[in-house]
């Protein structure tokens, strides 16, 4: 059956920014998407507030609105589009809550438009928890056990049937209050006891724990003819209880017989038909008791997902894609295999390799955070690896982490009784550094029977744990290295660095040896059939086995390196400019390799560039897959500018290998990072950069501060994202900053800077081609210097900085550009202090923001570098329309629509061990997971629409606390006069209470937590109680005031009001609540922006 | 066994290709047709199927072993493969119902393997070359020259023309009652079933749909299953060349001349193709697996099956035919593989008989194509009445 004719047009939902749970693998999925939509000739209409994006990229949709992701906006922008149909489905829970909203609202029905995909009733009972428990049942498959009671008696006697550990929980109370697990009788009494006095109907869930179980998961496909087949099935490697997200998981599971594992197909069947799910992609999380084989479902998700992309890279059927087609009315056998071309997709995919996926933390940027993993994810991306073997893919997993210790360590540990006891006994709670744990304590001499009681891993992942223990031993005893023990030890995934650890040797070395031995890897092909048919997708992984297959090409290639694992500070918007190039480069005829470990990406996707080696970004893996190009039609070079830091790094090593590096060279790049070379730099253009100096001891470091005076910016040298940067203020807060920063050492200086007060920050983005300088945007911050860049909301063009400024900036973007010998892509921090411009820093290389300015300004930055790279000029770019001829980021019109990028932070995600969240103060440090970006006419709408999109939706009136820091409290008055014009409660504490009152505002005093009297509600109590709107709190810097506004920013972040903590901020956000009450929203689509810019350019021409 | 003092194996195909690899279960050497398997789960379903005698069968899943051996999952009596080809064993079993581990059940039944070759090497090899006579030595045996190995290799006997559904057929018939199987009531029909290879799970899934199954040998006469006044006759998967099977295809016949509903699986396809008159030909590598794509042409459904077949039905994939042996009327296939357009199951339209080349026993694979049985007994039903 061929496709619906009806379907003329289609409006896709995005996920919106990055969040930690919804990420990357959504732009891969919606990218997949929109190219198949537009192949069959639908008119595209895309909705995503995140301009990180590919989707996002105009000529993936025919109208792109990067707005809000929210019911008001859609209606405005299904009302100006008329589209058929709404696809939901490939946007992760946010497009699926939208699309819900959208029908609960009657907007569906109000302009007849159809959801297709997905259906409303199945997405509600997936999403209800008593109504899923009624599907499962009626599958045939079992949900956990549960029992309500309202007694304890009836509690004992539920306990009976359950058994413990059991979970107790109180119905109808706030946030999980008065649940927990009982372990036994003692337990159930004081847990279910108070249950039953907290709930407002007596009423206790007593549910049997799973805690413990066996985890799987079945990715499944079903068309509208009812076929469905399961993708990929996935085992965790953690049992339950650790969040799937922050599980190591392994396709295709490996501890299942067949019986068991058909056994969960049918019920997932059974499910899928049961709910109700159209057509589309879903998968179903099942628990598998260890002792007894006894199988509960645990949930279901009527959706493409995290784990999809992760399927979809792990088997190379691409499950959006096929999604989308499905949606249109194909049918699974009417859709070719693209890797087989000759078989249909109505198949299952067979490994004949194991996939292994770990996830990647940022605990260290929340230091007050509690690191066990639980049920809430907790990890900002992760890496993937294929291998021949499990224990192969598992360790090429792991160094893809790229993390210091990320990699097994084989030194055995000398531990007593006792302490291997007590390492047994820590590796009960689950952590980041379980499996570490559970490695060395094996080592140590623990059995795995111990280490199966203590952590409920499968005896059979524990053994291969054992195993790598075994060949290290091996190679340790060996002494040597000869072609045998080396194979050996390659066929379990060590790294030249490990076996260079082993055997006390330096890796190099290793690596020449092995060279010199011919011990090479070669290179398998992702071909979903096992070998069974030719594959003509040349998706390729590396395995010490014997048969490569990496066909022979015609020219040399270009290899592009990725950024690996997402993190805080190199997300997807490296990924986004890794893309970019291999797009532009393959339209100009080049080969082009993408090299890559990120299975949430774009640049993973099989169909990007020309070949893809899904491997770790270590020195080792790039250089055999460039041994790979090499020995199969050669390389032209090597891009590492694009990917962030991840393949930075590398450029030197590669060039002392003689690879060559396009683009800026590894000594530019040098250049650009050694202070001393840059501060010449800076002289020989007449730049000046905040004063600083470097110190090894307090002495050193006192001396500085003195000099250039208080406040300063401490940091440890060569650090990223603004890692352990912190504003001094004082002598004594130095001597503390010194004595509790760990890295700081005398090989590892503190950098000290100048901090600059209300200064202004700029970045700017631009290209350099060894003569032209193209100017792609200059960024405003709204927070003044001191808040780190990447989680700093900014505007473009600027809103406040003059054209002598921009001017300036201009030409110093040249003279750096020029000075340091970029040839591609430089960022540039500059600060304005009382009218004087200075340096802060300059990267050589992509950037975070080119996305945003790409989007912004309408010309694609990371292509026009990509091409420099290959020797051509700006001029020519110009020439060929990759970058505008009269017009540049300084140049652009007064008129032009105003872009705000604003940032979402995790905080609500990280818990104290106490339970409360982390205090979501911005400082120096990078702690943001995305962006958002609101464009519209003027910035008070902008911010607003920005606002909006990262889910702090400014209120139009109610209650506005203001609790500021003496240094702001002038600042402050004239906004908060202005909420109060517009008809806003002022609540505030004491002493900006009496600042306000003398200005004429009157305001609801409060007391702050610690002058609280007993009966009295403090400001947590109104905030927790939802009372209070918005949120004005600067920090003061002291101890305790800090803590009360850590209470009070916590609290705020619990609820999810909005909190504003830098004045400026503050009065970007009154503005908009003034906009918002006057005006009613607009929206633009990308392509209408752009149309609009090159009205401007004519104009200038 | 650590990694140096493991016992050398090889596996020789006959054009030559030789990999090196260590011994698995027993140490010996072993001679067979090499295929490829590309299931993910069920390997004690495979060693066990009947169907793989003299064939030395290929795992293109890296990992074997894992979940060990246990006493329900077999689908007959004994391993038939002739020799065993793993990437990686598992060293450990890990199973709630694991009751042994897969090396020491392997060297119980004296089947010889070889472990720790490229094993997607070889099944590119085999995909492009075909499936092939082929030899596992292992221990003192591996030392041998390779010339000499190779020569042997090319002595043994050929897949094509070789006749085994005698050699793993049962010597006397059972019956496997209804009421095992959990079905309260009295049985709805009675079928013979010819085993010619068949697998447990085949007369499980009649009985557990109320059919009793008397399971005869593979040499049965005429009047020995009409003495058992059977609703319906089947035929089972069985290893071998169809064309060696002109005894069953005669019973076949006489069978169909009687109307007497008949159901076939795999080998039982290939003899109700060859019972019409059709012929049968070698598949390049055959089909091995249980993710097999087949359309059900009657409701343009598609299943995912398991299939185990080296040899195909040749006979018109569209439209009506009248069977080669016209007393039997017109004929239509009704499954086709969606992977290359090979016929997967025949209808007769004329009489009450119908066959699938691949397995809705499943075991191992998925059970999407259950249904059969239904329409088997659906079908025995109709002719009752």
């Amino acid at each position: 059956m061929p496709r619906r004719k009806d379907l003329n047009s289609i409006l896709v939902i995005g996920s919106g920014p990055i969040v930690i749970g919804q990420a990357a693998e959504f732009d891969y999925s919606g990218t997949q998407a929109l190219r198949v939509l537009k192949e069959e000739g639908v008119r595209v209409i895309l909705v995503n507030s995140n301009p990180a994006t590919i989707m996002t990229d105009p000529e993936f949709a025919d109208a792109t609105y990067i707005e809000p992701i929210t019911p008001e906006v859609i209606e405005k922008i299904i009302a100006k589009e008329k589209p058929d149909a709404i696809l939901p489905t490939l946007g992760g829970q946010t497009a699926l809550n939208a699309a819900i909203s959208l029908d609960e609202a009657g907007i569906l029905a109000k302009y007849d438009v159809e959801l297709i995909g997905a259906n409303i009733e199945a997405i509600n009972l997936g999403e209800d928890r008593e109504a899923f428990k009624g599907v499962v049942e009626r599958a045939g498959g079992e949900s956990a056990r549960s029992i309500i009671v309202h007694s304890m008696p009836e509690a004992l006697k539920a306990a009976e049937e359950l058994g413990y550990p059991m979970v107790v929980r109180p119905s109808f109370t706030m946030g999980g209050l008065g649940s927990g697990l009982a372990y036994n009788e003692e337990d159930l009494y004081r847990i279910a006891g108070a249950g039953i006095q907290y709930s407002p109907t007596s009423e206790v869930l007593l549910e049997e724990s799973i805690l413990g179980w066996k985890e799987y998961e079945l990715e499944m496909m079903r068309d509208k003819n009812d076929n469905v087949v399961v993708v990929c099935s996935i085992e965790n490697f953690d049992p339950v209880g650790v969040h799937t997200g922050d599980s190591i998981t392994v396709a295709p599971a490996l501890t299942l017989t067949d019986r068991e594992y058909q056994r969960l197909r049918d019920i997932a069947i059974n499910v899928i038909r049961e709910v109700g799910v159209d057509t589309g992609g879903c998968n179903i999380q099942f628990a598998i008791e260890p002792d007894t084989g006894r199988v509960v479902v645990i949930e279901m998700n009527p959706r493409v997902s995290r784990s999809s992309a992760l399927a979809s890279k792990a088997t190379g059927f691409p499950i959006a894609k096929i999604a989308t087609k499905l949606s249109l009315g194909y049918t699974l056998d009417e859709i070719p295999n693209d890797i087989t071309q000759k078989t249909p997709a109505s198949f299952e995919p067979t490994l004949d390799y194991v996939v292994v996926k770990v996830p990647r933390f940022a605990f260290e940027k929340f230091p007050a955070a509690d690191p066990t993993l639980t049920t809430t994810m907790k990890s900002v991306g992760e890496a993937m690896a294929l291998g021949r073997n499990f224990t192969e893919a598992l360790q090429k997993a792991m160094r893809s982490l790229e993390q210091k210790g990320s990699a097994f360590s084989f030194i055995k540990p000398e531990l007593s009784e006792s302490e291997l006891n007590e390492l047994i006994e820590k590796t009960k709670v689950p952590t980041t550094e379980r499996i570490h744990q559970v490695q060395q304590a094996l080592l140590a001499g623990a059995t795995i029977e111990q280490m199966y009681d203590a952590t409920g891993i499968d005896p059979w992942f524990l053994d291969q744990l054992v195993l790598l223990n075994e060949v290290a031993e091996e190679v340790a005893d060996k002494g040597t290295l000869d072609e045998d023990i080396l194979r050996y030890a390659k066929r379990h995934g060590f790294s030249d660095e490990q076996l260079a650890e082993i055997v006390g040797m330096n890796e190099d070395i290793v690596r020449g040896v092995r060279h010199a031995l011919g011990v090479r890897p070669v290179f398998k092909t992702v071909d979903t059939c096992a070998a069974e048919f030719e594959a003509f997708t040349p998706y390729h992984y590396s395995s010490y086995d014997t048969e490569d297959e990496v066909a022979q090409h015609d020219k040399p290639s270009i290899m592009i390196l990725g950024s690996g694992p997402n993190r805080i500070g190199q997300g997807i918007e490296f990924d986004y400019s890794c893309v970019h190039a291999s797009m532009v480069l393959r339209e100009a005829g080049y080969e082009t390799v993408m090299v890559n470990c990120n299975p949430e990406t774009v640049s993973t996707d099989y169909d990007v560039s020309t070949r893809l080696y899904f491997e770790p970004l270590t020195l080792e893996d790039v250089l055999e897959v460039i041994e790979s190009e090499r020995r199969t039609g050669g390389l032209m070079g090597v891009f590492v500018q694009l990917g962030g830091q991840t393949p930075l790094k590398l450029a030197q090593q590669l060039k002392s290998a003689g690879v060559p590096i396009l683009g800026t060279s590894p000594e530019a790049i040098d250049l650009a990072e050694d202070r001393g070379e840059f501060a010449q730099v800076l002289e020989n253009a007449g730049l000046l950069s905040p004063k600083n100096g470097t110190a090894y001891t307090f002495d050193s470091a006192k001396k500085i501060a003195d000099e250039i005076g208080y406040p300063v910016l401490v940091r440890p040298s060569y650090v990223l994202g603004g890692r352990g940067m912190e504003i001094v203020y004082d002598e004594e807060n130095l001597a503390r900053y010194l004595e509790n920063a760990t890295e700081v050492s005398p090989s590892q200086p503190a950098l000290i800077d100048k901090f600059l007060e209300d200064a202004v920050e700029i970045d700017v983005d631009a290209l350099y081609d060894g003569t032209e300088m193209y100017l792609g945007g200059v960024m405003e911050h709204i927070e003044e210097a001191g808040i780190h860049s990447g989680d700093s909301a900014c505007t473009l063009p600027p809103i406040t900085l003059g054209t002598d400024i921009i001017q300036r900036v201009k030409e110093a973007t040249y003279e750096i550009a020029k000075g340091v010998g970029v040839r591609g892509l430089i960022n540039i921090q500059f600060a304005v202090a009382s009218d004087i411009l200075y340096v802060i820093e300059a990267n050589p290389r992509a950037s975070r923001t080119v996305p945003f300015v790409s989007k912004a300004t309408g010309v694609q930055m990371a292509k026009a570098a990509a091409l420099i790279g290959t020797g051509k000029s700006i001029a020519e770019l110009k020439q060929e329309g990759y970058l505008p001829q009269h017009m540049d980021g300084a140049s652009l019109p007064s008129d032009t629509a105003i872009a705000v990028k604003e940032v979402v932070l995790p905080f609500s995600r990280f818990r104290t061990p106490g339970g409360v969240v982390v205090d979501s103060l911005l400082g120096p440090e990078m702690r943001s997971t995305g962006e958002v970006m609101g464009l519209d006419r003027y910035l008070d709408t902008a911010f607003a629409k920005a606002q909006t999109a990262v889910g702090s939706t400014l209120p139009t009136e109610g209650k506005v606390f203001v609790s500021v820091a003496n240094r702001d409290k002038r600042n402050t008055i004239i906004y908060v006069k202005m909420l109060q014009q517009l008809g806003f409660e002022i609540v505030s504490t004491g002493g900006t209470a009496d600042v306000l009152r003398r200005n004429g505002v009157d305001s609801q005093v409060v007391a702050k937590m610690r002058e609280t009297a007993e009966d009295e509600k403090s400001i947590v109590d109104m905030i927790n109680d939802g009372e209070i709107n918005i949120i004005f709190n600067t920090p003061s810097g002291g101890g305790e005031a800090r803590g009360d506004g850590y209470q009070i920013r916590a609290a705020a972040t619990s609820v999810g009001c909005p909190v504003m903590t830098t004045v400026s901020e503050f009065g970007s956000a009154v503005q908009a609540i003034n906009a918002l009450r006057e005006y009613s929203w607009s929206v633009m689509s990308l392509q209408e922006h752009e149309q609009n810019l090159a009205k401007a350019q004519e104009v200038n021409a | 066994m650590s990694h140096s003092t493991s016992s050398p194996a090889v596996l020789v195909l006959e054009d030559g290709k030789v990999f090196r690899g260590t011994s698995y279960g027993k140490t010996g050497s072993t001679l067979g047709e090499a295929v490829f398997s590309t299931g993910m789960t069920g390997y004690q379903e495979t060693l066990t199927d009947p169907s793989y005698a003299g064939q030395i069968v290929v795992q293109t899943a890296p990992h074997i072993g894992n979940t060990g051996v246990n006493s329900e999952d077999a689908e007959s009596r004994k391993i038939w493969v002739a020799g065993y080809v793993v990437r990686d064993a598992a060293r450990r079993a890990s199973n709630w119902r694991s009751e042994r581990t897969l090396d020491e059940e392997l060297i119980d039944q004296n089947i010889i393997g070889i472990q720790g070759i490229d094993t997607r090497a070889l099944t590119r090899h085999l995909r492009s070359a075909g499936s092939m006579r082929s030899g596992i030595f292992s221990g003192d045996d591996a030392r041998r020259p390779e010339a000499e190995l190779i020569e042997e290799v090319k002595n043994s006997e050929q897949m094509k023309g070789r006749k085994l559904a005698e050699s793993v057929s049962v010597d006397s018939a059972f019956v496997v009652e209804p009421k095992d199987f959990g079905w309260a009531e009295e049985p709805k029909a009675t079928i013979v079933a010819v085993d010619l290879g068949i697998k447990a799970m085949t007369p499980q899934r009649f009985a557990e749909r109320g059919v009793r199954v008397h399971v005869v040998p593979a040499d049965t006469t005429l009047e020995e299953i009409q003495s058992y006044n059977p609703d319906g006759f089947f035929m089972s998967n069985g290893p071998g060349d169809p064309a060696t099977a002109d005894a069953q295809v005669d019973l076949l016949r006489s069978v169909l001349k009687n109307k007497t509903p008949f159901f076939g699986i795999c080998f039982g396809n290939q003899i109700l193709g060859r019972a019409l008159g059709f012929g049968t030909y070698k598949l390049p590598f055959g089909h091995r697996g249980i993710n097999q794509p087949v359309l059900d042409k009657l409701t343009g459904k598609v299943e995912i099956t398991a299939q185990n077949h080296g040899f195909a039905v040749d006979a018109p994939v569209e439209g009506k035919t009248t069977a080669p042996i016209a007393e039997f009327g017109e004929i239509e296939v009704s499954h086709v593989g969606l992977n290359d357009q090979v016929v997967e199951g025949i209808r007769c339209l004329d009489i009450p008989a119908f066959s699938v080349q691949y397995h809705p026993e499943a075991a191992a694979g998925p059970h999407d194509s259950a249904y059969l049985f239904d329409r088997f007994i659906d079908l025995m039903l109709e002719n009752k009445n």
